[in-house]
């Protein structure tokens, strides 16, 4: 495992969630589950993150915030969606104002469900996006050697 | 400062520095969540953070961003390697200072709301500490007879025993400079308190990873000048810094985990309090003793 495997930060964004989500992301971070020890920290930041949690369904009011979040964080990066509202709508799906889940917006990496989310999926599903973020980090190291500028250039990704 | 000093400085501190100080940042970590009842990251974490910064994508806010940056770092070097190699306290005060507002201005140059905010916070911490940086430097001149780090070495006592009250003024100001809690209102090391990310929000990738590795050299300057207390022309000053250190480090750690964040108005105001009653009182009692 790299470096990027090794210290994953996440951003946590609370969609159109009820909150029940939010707290079992919030309990990873307790010392009953202690996500530190992977290394992962908790970002506020986008600029800084590597992992994207999204909690809850994509509506009217925050499909933009959940897309600018997405196009802020430097490659490479996983989204994660975190509860079955994330992964498909959920309870919510059939209100007028949802879209759907998190693909509705962006694109999702690692499906997580649960109502609410367990915070050992929430591990699990993070552990599964480590790999996927080291094959990404490849990529761009492989992309990097053979043009720089062009894989680095933010509008490609 | 003799030119063999400053070879061997130049290449000792640059070098072990930052292994230093990434260690130190593993060992705060892993004690912080031994003290939070945690297992918490491996002891080489904060070198994998570094790493993986390096790798992330190349993106910038604006073209100065990373030169100040870059020129933090330069210049918190300098500053570290002429204090181990026994040159001027005060240069390297004011090298320090310089390397800090540099950072600032990478903050400032973004004109990002946050990281504005950040900015104005670290420049609240300057006008905190710096009094008291000042005032030891002074002492230090009034207790040694040279600004020259490397007088200690001629003294028959640490001058610990000379300004007691002024160590106990950098120790209330080092949490600021370390930015631990209660005083780390512009770039905190804990999860999401600030502001998004407060004075670092639109650093990233290798940006990112330059302000963390200026943050081990400081640190480890830092702790220089803490040591410079302990030292005196004997070689029972190792061992008796080393303690020092180790008591000091870990009770800055206490600190940060026992107390909340506080606001930057009583920041300054005990900060400048404490600076002025240790200040009197010690540079008194020097006076006074010089008399006697
Ligand atoms: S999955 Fe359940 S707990 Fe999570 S946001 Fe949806 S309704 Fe709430």
């Amino acid at each position: 495992m790299t470096s990027t495997g090794k210290s994953p930060w996440l951003i946590h964004y609370d969609a159109a969630s009820c909150n029940g989500c939010d707290i079992e992301v919030l309990a990873c971070l307790t010392p009953m589950y202690d996500i530190e020890r992977f290394g992962i920290i908790n970002t506020g930041n986008p600029k800084h993150a590597d992992l994207f949690l999204v909690t809850g369904s994509v509506n009217e009011q925050n499909i933009n915030v959940v897309r600018q979040i997405y196009e802020q964080m430097p490659d490479p990066k996983v989204v994660i969606a975190c509860g079955i509202c994330a992964c498909t709508g959920g309870v919510f799906r059939d209100c007028y104002n949802i879209y759907g889940g998190v693909d509705s917006a962006i694109p999702v990496d690692v499906y997580a469900p649960g109502c609410a989310i367990r915070p050992e999926a929430i591990i699990d599903a993070v552990v599964v996006g480590l790999g996927i973020l080291e094959e990404r980090r490849a990529a761009l190291d492989a992309g990097a050697a053979l043009d720089a500028g062009a894989a680095l250039d933010p509008k490609e990704a | 400062m003799s030119v063999a000093s400053f070879i061997i400085s130049l290449f000792g501190f640059t070098i072990l520095a930052p292994l230093a100080g990434g260690l130190l940042a593993g060992i705060d970590r892993k004690v912080t969540a031994r003290l939070q009842s945690r297992v918490g990251p491996p002891l080489l974490q904060p070198f994998y953070d570094v790493a993986k910064l390096w790798h992330k994508e190349r993106w910038t806010v604006n073209n100065y961003q990373g030169f100040y940056v870059l020129m933090s770092l330069v210049f918190a070097i300098i500053a570290g390697v002429i204090f181990f190699a026994g040159g001027n306290f005060l240069l390297v005060v004011f090298i320090l200072t310089l390397s800090t507002l540099l950072f600032v201005l990478a903050a400032y140059s973004t004109r990002s709301p946050f990281a504005e905010m950040g900015a104005e916070r670290e420049i609240v911490q300057v006008m905190s500490y710096e009094p008291m940086v000042i005032i030891m430097s002074v002492t230090y001149y009034l207790a040694v007879g040279s600004f020259n780090t490397n007088a200690v070495l001629t003294l028959g006592r640490p001058i610990i025993t000379y300004l007691p009250l002024v160590f106990i003024g950098l120790l209330f100001i080092l949490t600021i400079k370390f930015r631990k809690s209660p005083f780390d209102l512009s770039y905190s090391h804990h999860a999401h308190q600030e502001l998004v990310k407060g004075i670092s929000t639109e650093m990233s990738g290798r940006t990112l990873a330059l302000v963390e590795v200026t943050h081990w050299y400081e640190n480890i300057l830092f702790l220089g000048w803490v040591g410079i207390f302990f030292v005196w022309g004997s070689w029972l000053a190792v061992l008796l810094t080393v303690v020092a250190l180790v008591v000091v480090y870990f009770l800055e750690i206490f600190i940060d985990n026992n107390f909340a964040r506080v606001k930057w108005s009583a920041m300054l105001k005990w900060a400048w309090l404490v600076t002025i009653v240790c200040a009197v009182v010690n540079m008194a009692s020097l006076n006074w003793s010089w008399l006697g």
